[in-house]
This record gives structure tokens, C-alpha cells and sequence, in this order.
């Protein structure tokens, strides 16, 4: 009933231009929340209104032409075939128009390129499908995926209806949290394939390519919290890593800081399962590496192996009684650790707690019971190896 | 001597071979340029039933119909399959129907070579085609194939790379085709600057294809090699560069648009003056407006990548390189907007999809002029915003004229008219829903939608939807498209039509010298051109 609701409403919409009351009908550009959005949403309203004032003089010229100078009223078609004149004067006007419009985005290309005298630096690094943000010379640095409402939502065929979801693909599990009033420093690159970091209230994107350091800067003027997603094509979970920014003030940001990581994400009190610091620095017990293997696997396997474990046929293997999962678990971790074809390799992206997790969760989960455990010493370990 | 010549002229009239082996094996510029239309119709609605898929999932957010990794394959065969499947080989369609008979020329020059090149374009497609079946599915990682994305592509990679070189050698050797014909074919006194201007532009798109297939063929070698043979020209653990691939890859991309748009260009240039029952404004700019848009495609390539981090000089110099295309750009639409004034116009199929082409690609025209801007551009990039640009220079643009093609010449070439009445309601239904379809688009590109996602906000929902239903409106209209193709080709309206069909259409091209339906054989003996302006 919602979905015949929603096509019918929208209909009305087209043939009435009615605004319905709930909908979100944006039509344009926002401002942003930095000078440099906010001057290039200015640029881009001007050469809109340019691009409208031509089109009225062109399209105008064309429709009085069909009305007047059609055969049914007896316009007898005139012979003129051409007039160098007219030629060099359509070519200078465009042209002239054009060097206007350079002036002030060379202005703007000039300021973007500037990241001298930045306060501080935060290097952004794109996996499939999470961000890295570390936190230069300071403490902070943390992986930032997809929050758990909408990973389960956004599944083929959960039957959650997204808009019960606040913020649906557009909230994280922890959030990148920046002070206002400060000139930032961004450092991009990538560990597996390209992404791009968009942020539409910063008024920028930028590219995280492997190997490469890319550079952006921003001084954000209010507090509040500003959403984005990846927007460069990086595999089946393209649309699932979104960015989520958290402005402070700053003595709120310093305050933050200070107390990282034990608050490690400061819009959100409820903390995730890993500020929980379960398990850290001893032995894990199997039910511990069981919980958080659940958590891990929905936020990390689950989209390709699928939530059941049961996989894709002929794209991705199921877990379930997968010779690798159910073999020798040295090799399991060995494949993990190194990734294969589609699979990224997992050695960076997760904690050395959360893949003893996961590793011990699939081997007794998901329709296997092998039995066997590992702890995040021995993954350690393995990874000096 | 003179017994063979006898004999040969007795053969003269001869039709073609009946049955298959008239399609396999034909040398006939009309056969081959039937096959060539033939099969991008039938590949425009494979590409279009993958744009359906994908307008069906994005009808409201939620994971609904297909797992993300189809919905990325359906993205990427959607636009290989129209791009190579359909746009181009229609106007190759066009070009091998009509060049010979707008130049008084028998035959293409190399008619052997024209039937390989499209029954490699077959094996090409096909084998791209295969991929959907393969295990790890279709390529995934869009049309252009960015590394190292491309490289977790499954079994379909080097299927991929292989159709990418069929495909290239195919377009190669048609665009050799065409221009040997054009440059040593011409009937005597139909000089270069006498050529109908649909042959012009093709002459320059044959040279543009020549220019960058190979190119693109070298890309996906390397990538190739790379995914296979341990090089790393694009990976930069082994030393190479990934974003090398994009700057040789939109080499290519971008004199590839224009491929797409050049012969756009020549059609819409052909069918305006005919049914304003003026000539071309301005001919000589028009053709000076093509070389210019032709050579400055080879170097705006990096418009493309403003967002990979480029030094500032680089920048400026591809923003104001770009910026340059909207002067012979906005020069060809004032010409066609000066052809259509104080004209008598009247307004059939053809005329009818010509205006909404001159209207929709300047819309298209003013979005890519904002995008040029690369702060701007710093926004749009890689959201629905391009997405629906290259759409309203492709859709309304390329497939309009190439479907106003269809009903212009279809009279001439079957000597049965089409359904008048059915052929404006399939503009109408066309140009109303291409806009329902497209426009929307803008609206979430500016609103921050990501292109290539198979879910999104529920913010974005309410335009999604309206945009899905433009689509299945423009699809389904396309339906009865086919069918009037069928009917007109079947017995059309009855009527017997004339050797013009359109009024005082000979004014404006030898084709129409011709009668209707064309014979087999054309200008055996080339015609006098008669010494006016250029026709």
C-alpha cells in the first residue's frame, strides 16, 4: 500500500507541481558550511542563471520561428543561406561570456589548491567499504563503517523499510569528529582500489587512489554533523561506506581528544561494541570472540558471503562447510590476511581482536562447528609471519 | 573486349542472393548498412532492458530486485552494450546506407572489408554478451573500466579485453571504409565542400575512430597484462600509476563522445533544411564548427579526472580548454536555430525529433559547460548530475537523431511510407518521458546522490521514483518504435511514395534523385552534380 501510495503521490507531483508535505523534493545546490562551498555555490548559481538567460534568448528565437514560419500559416521560406558576419559575431559573444565566467573559477581553483598554514592533518584512507581516519601527531585513529541499522536494512530482501532508519546509508559507526574555526588539513589515499571522499557541505571531493596522496583542505564555520558518500566506484558495497563528519567547538573537540579513546565516538554515548575494549590485552573467552565475530562478519563478510553464510552461486563461495572455513585454520587466515581476487585483504582494516573474532565466529557459526578458537595474539603472530 | 563489357552489363541489374547467405556474405553498401541498423536496434533494447533492471531497483531506496554486484554489472554492460552495440553501429548503419548514394558512389569502396568489420562486431558484442553468464559475473566495475577495480573481475576479464579489441578492429576498418569512399568515390563535381554535411561529420568521426580505438585497445592490453602476466603498469605497489589508465582511457573516452555526437551533428543537419524548405545556414561554419569540436576532443581529455588530484596549471589549462568547446558547439545551434528561421516549416517525425534534439542537447550543452568548471565540477563529479548531462547528450541527442534517421529515410530505402500518426505519438511519448526520465536527475546530483549506487537515502527517494517511471515510459514507448519499423517495412501506410517523399527533398541530396524503393544498385554511372551552392 505504501509503495502504490508513493507512485500515485508522485504522479500527482508531476502533473499538478505540487509540493507533497513529507516529501524531500531538493532541487539544487546547498551552500555548505565553509567559505569555499559557500563561493562555490555562488559560481554555480551564476553560470546557471547565464546558462538560463541563453537558453531563453536561443529557445525563444526557435519557438517564435515554429510559431510563425511554418508552412500551415503560408510563410514562404526565405533563401539566405549564411552570413559570415553573423558567424564571427555568435563565435565573440560565447567567447567573451566564457572568459567572464573563467575569471572568478581560476580564483576559486587558485584558493582550493592552497593548503599552507593548516593546524592540523588528518590522513583519510578508502578500503572496500570502510574509511580509515588517522589523526596526525594526535592519538585518534579508527576505521569508520556503515552503522549496523542500515547494513541489516540494506540487504536484498531484509524487509525493513529504510525510512524507518535514521539516517539510512548515511550514518556510521564512528564518525570523523573535526573542530570548527580551524584550518584542516586532508590527506587521501586508498589501500585496495580507488575511492572518492565527499563530503557535499565541504563544497569538495577527492579522490583516495592506492599509492597516491591526494590533498584537500577545509575550515568548517558551524558545529553540527555533515554526511557524505564514497562517490568513485569501488566494488559491490559502493553505496554502503558513507562519510559522516562531526563539527565541534573547539573547546568541545579538545575535550574529545583528550579523552579518546575511552569515548571514541562523541555523538554517540551508546559506544560500539569495540570502545567497549572487550577482551583487550588478555585471552579472549569463546563467547566474547563469538560476539563480536557476529558483529564483524555482518559488517564486514556478510554483504558478499551473504548474513546466513550461505554465499552467491558462482560469484562469491558460501561459509557454510567451506573446505577453508571448516580445513586448517591457519589457512583460513593466511586467505584473510591476504585477500584474494574479490576479497580484499582483511591484514589493515580490522583489529587483530575483531579477526580472531570473525575467525572463530565463522568456524562455529553459520552453519559449521569446528570447534576450534583463535586469540588476537596468535593473529598477531601470524601477521609477523 | 566489347563481347565482355555486354556481358557484364547483362548482369548488370542483378538483385540480391536469396536467403541467408545474402546476409552472411553480402558486399552491398544497403545490405551491410541494413544489418548494421538491424542489430543496434536489437542491442538498444538489450542496453535498454539493463537500464530498466536498473531503474527498477532504484524505484525506491532498499535493496529490492538484484544484489549490488549485478546492479554493478548491469551499469557497466548498459553502457558498453549502447555505447558499442547500439549508438555507433546505427550511424555506421547510416553512413554505409547513405554516404555512397549523397556522393553518387556504386558501392562503398571496400566492400569485402565492410562485411568483416560488422560480423566482427558481432563476435565482439557477443562475446562481451558471454560475460553475463561467466562465473564472477559481467565486469562490475563501470564502462571504463578503472584499475585496479577491474582487476577483481572474475573469468570476464580478458573476455572483456577481447571483445574491447574486436570491437575496435571492427570500428577501425569501417572508418577506413569511409574514408576511402569519400575521398576517392565522389561523383565528379561533387567537391569536398559540396558534401552534404552528414558526410562530413562522418569523415571526421572516421578519423577521430581511427585516432583513439587504438588507444583504447592499448589500455585494456595493458590491463591485461597486469590482471595476467604480472606487470604493473597501473598498480602502484609495482611501481606503476592507476591513474595513468584514466588519462589514456578518456584519450580515448573523449573523442569517443564525439564519435557519438559528430554523426548526431550530421543528421540533424541533413533533415532541418528539408522540412524548413531553406538551406543549411551557414554550411562552410558548420563544417569549420566540426573540425574544431573534433580537434579540441584530443585535448579536454582530463575534464574527466578533476577530483584525482591534479597539479593547478593542469587544471586550469583542461578547464579552459574545456570551455572553448561551447563556442563552435553554441555556433552549430544558432546555424540550425538561423536554418529553421523564416522557413515554412512543417513539422513530421523526423522535423519533430530534430527541434527536441536542437532544445535537449543544449541543455545538455549548458550542464557540461557548468561542469567544465572544475571547482564546480569539484561538487558534480561523479554524481547523477553527470549522469543525467551525458544522458541528455546521448538519449535526446544521438538516439533521437538516429530514430528521426529511421522515419526520414525508411521511405526511400523500403518505398513505404510510415504511420505519420504513430510516428509523432512515439515522439511525443518519447520526448515527454526522456525528460521525466532525465531531468529529475539533476535535482539528485545537486541534492548529493552518488552515481553507480543500487540503494540511497530515503532523501533521494521521491525523485528516484519519478525518474524510474519517466524510464519505464520511455522504454515501453520504444515498443512502438520497433513496430512501426516492422509495419513500415512490411507495407507501410499503402501508399506508393515518391521518388522524393518529402517536398522538394532533391534540392537537398542525390539520394533523393534515386527512386523509391532504392535498387540494388546505385549511381553505376556517377551523376551530374548540379553546379550550385553546395547542396
Amino acid at each position: 500500500m505504501i509503495k502504490a501510495r508513493q507512485v500515485l503521490t508522485s504522479i500527482a507531483l508531476m502533473a499538478f507541481g505540487l509540493r507533497s508535505a513529507y516529501a524531500d523534493y531538493t532541487l539544487n545546490l546547498g551552500k555548505g558550511v565553509t567559505q569555499q562551498s559557500g563561493e562555490i555555490y555562488d559560481l554555480h548559481m551564476w553560470v546557471l542563471w547565464v546558462c538560463v538567460f541563453i537558453g531563453i534568448a536561443v529557445f525563444g528565437a526557435m519557438f517564435y520561428s515554429i510559431y510563425h514560419h511554418r508552412k500551415s500559416k503560408g510563410h514562404e521560406a526565405a533563401q539566405f543561406h549564411g552570413s559570415t558576419k553573423v558567424e564571427i559575431i555568435w563565435s565573440i559573444i560565447p567567447f567573451v561570456i566564457l572568459v567572464v565566467m573563467a575569471v572568478p573559477a581560476t580564483k576559486l581553483v587558485l584558493e582550493l589548491d592552497d593548503v599552507q598554514d593548516s593546524e592540523m592533518t588528518i590522513k583519510v584512507t578508502g578500503w572496500q567499504w570502510k574509511w580509515q581516519y588517522e589523526y596526525i601527531d594526535e592519538e585518534p585513529s579508527f576505521f569508520s563503517n556503515l552503522d549496523a541499522a542500515s547494513n541489516e536494512a540494506r540487504q536484498v530482501g531484509s524487509g525493513i523499510d529504510p525510512r524507518t532508519i535514521p539516517n539510512y546509508l548515511l550514518e556510521v559507526d564512528k564518525p570523523l569528529v573535526v573542530p570548527i574555526d580551524t584550518k584542516i588539513r586532508f590527506l587521501f589515499t586508498a589501500g585496495d582500489v580507488i575511492h572518492s571522499w565527499w563530503v557535499p557541505d565541504l563544497g569538495w571531493k577527492k579522490d583516495a587512489i592506492p599509492g597516491f596522496i591526494n590533498e584537500a583542505w577545509t575550515i568548517i564555520d558551524k558545529p553540527g554533523v555533515y554526511r557524505g558518500q564514497c562517490t568513485e566506484l569501488c566494488g559491490q558495497d559502493h553505496a554502503f561506506m558513507p562519510v559522516v563528519l562531526v563539527a565541534l567547538e573547539k573547546d568541545e573537540y579538545d575535550d574529545w581528544l583528550d579523552n579518546y579513546p575511552e569515548n571514541g565516538a562523541a555523538s554517540y554515548p551508546e559506544g560500539t561494541w569495540e570502545s567497549k575494549a572487550v577482551c583487550a590485552g588478555s585471552e579472549c573467552t569463546k563467547d566474547e570472540l563469538m560476539t563480536i565475530g557476529e558483529t564483524v562478519y555482518s559488517n564486514n563478510c556478510a554483504s558478499c558471503h551473504m548474513p546466513g553464510g550461505e554465499g552467491l552461486e558462482g560469484t562469491f563461495p558460501a561459509m557454510t562447510v567451506s573446505p577453508i572455513v571448516t580445513g586448517e585454520i591457519e589457512k583460513q587466515i593466511d586467505l584473510m590476511l591476504k585477500g584474494k581476487e574479490m576479497m580484499p585483504a582483511f591484514n589493515q582494516s580490522i583489529t587483530d581482536v575483531e579477526f580472531a573474532a570473525v575467525v572463530t565466529y565463522t568456524r562455529n557459526a553459520l552453519g559449521n562447528s569446528v570447534g576450534d578458537m583463535v586469540q588476537p595474539s596468535e593473529i598477531v603472530a601470524l601477521k609477523s609471519k | 573486349m566489347s563481347a565482355v563489357v555486354t556481358e557484364h552489363d547483362d548482369h548488370h541489374d542483378h538483385g540480391p542472393e536469396k536467403g541467408i547467405l545474402r546476409w552472411l556474405f553480402t558486399t552491398n553498401h544497403k545490405d551491410i548498412g541494413t544489418l548494421y541498423l538491424v542489430f543496434a536496434l536489437a542491442m538498444f533494447f538489450v542496453g535498454g532492458t539493463m537500464a530498466m533492471i536498473i531503474r527498477a531497483e532504484l524505484f525506491q531506496p532498499g535493496m529490492q530486485l538484484v544484489e549490488p554486484q549485478f546492479f554493478n554489472s548491469m551499469t557497466t554492460m548498459h553502457a558498453l552494450v549502447m555505447v558499442f552495440g547500439a549508438v555507433m553501429p546505427a550511424f555506421v548503419g547510416f553512413a554505409n546506407w547513405m554516404i555512397p548514394m549523397m556522393i553518387g558512389a556504386p558501392d562503398m569502396a571496400l566492400p569485402r572489408m565492410n562485411n568483416m568489420s560488422f560480423w566482427l562486431l558481432v563476435a565482439g558484442v557477443l562475446i562481451l554478451a558471454s560475460t553475463l553468464f561467466m562465473e564472477g559475473g559481467a565486469p562490475a566495475s563501470g564502462w571504463t573500466l578503472y584499475p585496479p577495480l577491474v582487476l577483481q573481475t572474475g573469468n570476464a576479464l580478458p573476455f572483456a579485453v577481447f571483445s574491447v579489441h574486436l570491437l575496435g578492429i571492427s570500428s577501425i576498418m569501417g572508418a577506413i571504409n569511409i574514408i576511402a569512399t569519400i575521398f576517392n568515390m565522389r561523383a565528379p563535381g561533387m567537391t569536398l565542400m559540396k558534401m552534404p554535411l552528414f558526410v562530413w561529420t562522418w569523415l571526421i568521426t572516421a578519423f577521430l575512430l581511427i585516432a583513439v580505438m587504438p588507444v583504447f585497445a592499448g589500455a585494456v592490453t595493458m590491463l591485461l597484462t597486469d590482471g595476467f602476466f604480472d606487470t604493473s603498469f597501473f598498480d602502484a605497489a609495482g611501481g606503476g600509476d592507476p591513474v595513468l589508465y584514466q588519462h589514456i582511457f578518456w584519450f580515448f573516452g573523449h573523442p569517443e563522445v564525439y564519435i557519438m555526437i559528430l554523426p548526431t551533428f550530421g543528421v540533424a543537419s541533413t533533415i532541418i533544411p528539408v522540412f524548413a524548405r531553406k538551406p543549411l545556414f551557414g554550411y562552410s561554419a558548420m563544417v569549420v564548427a566540426t573540425v574544431a569540436i573534433a580537434f579540441l576532443s584530443f585535448i579536454v581529455w582530463s575534464h574527466h579526472m578533476f577530483t584525482v588530484g591534479m597539479p593547478k596549471a593542469g587544471e586550469l589549462y583542461f578547464m579552459y580548454a574545456t570551455m572553448l568547446i561551447a563556442i563552435p558547439t553554441g555556433v552549430k545551434i544558432f546555424n540550425w536555430t538561423a536554418t529553421m528561421w523564416k522557413g515554412a516549416m512543417t513539422f513530421e517525425t523526423p522535423m519533430l525529433f530534430s527541434i527536441a534534439f536542437v532544445v535537449l542537447f543544449t541543455l545538455g550543452g549548458f550542464t557540461g559547460l557548468m561542469m567544465a568548471l572544475s571547482p564546480l565540477d569539484y561538487q558534480y563529479h561523479d554524481t547523477y548530475f553527470i549522469v543525467a548531462h551525458f544522458h541528455y547528450t546521448l538519449v535526446p541527442a544521438s538516439i533521437f537523431m538516429i530514430q528521426a534517421g529511421a522515419y526520414y529515410w525508411l521511405p526511400k530505402w523500403t518505398g513505404h511510407m510510415y504511420d505519420e500518426r504513430l510516428g509523432r505519438l512515439h515522439f511525443w511519448l518519447s520526448a515527454i518521458s526522456v525528460n521525466i526520465l532525465f531531468f529529475p536527475q539533476h535535482f539528485l546530483g545537486l541534492a548529493g546522490m552518488p552515481r553507480r549506487i543500487p540503494d540511497y537515502a530515503v532523501q533521494f527517494a521521491d525523485w528516484n521514483m519519478i525518474s524510474s517511471i519517466g524510464a519505464f515510459i520511455y522504454g515501453g514507448s520504444q515498443l512502438l518504435f520497433l513496430y512501426i519499423v516492422i509495419k513500415t517495412i512490411k507495407q507501410g501506410t499503402g501508399e506508393k511514395v515518391s521518388d522524393e517523399v518529402w517536398e522538394d527533398a532533391k534540392k537537398h541530396g542525390l539520394e533523393w534523385t534515386l527512386p523509391s524503393p532504392v535498387p540494388y544498385h546505385t549511381f553505376t554511372t556517377p551523376p551530374k552534380i548540379i553546379p550550385t551552392e553546395h547542396i
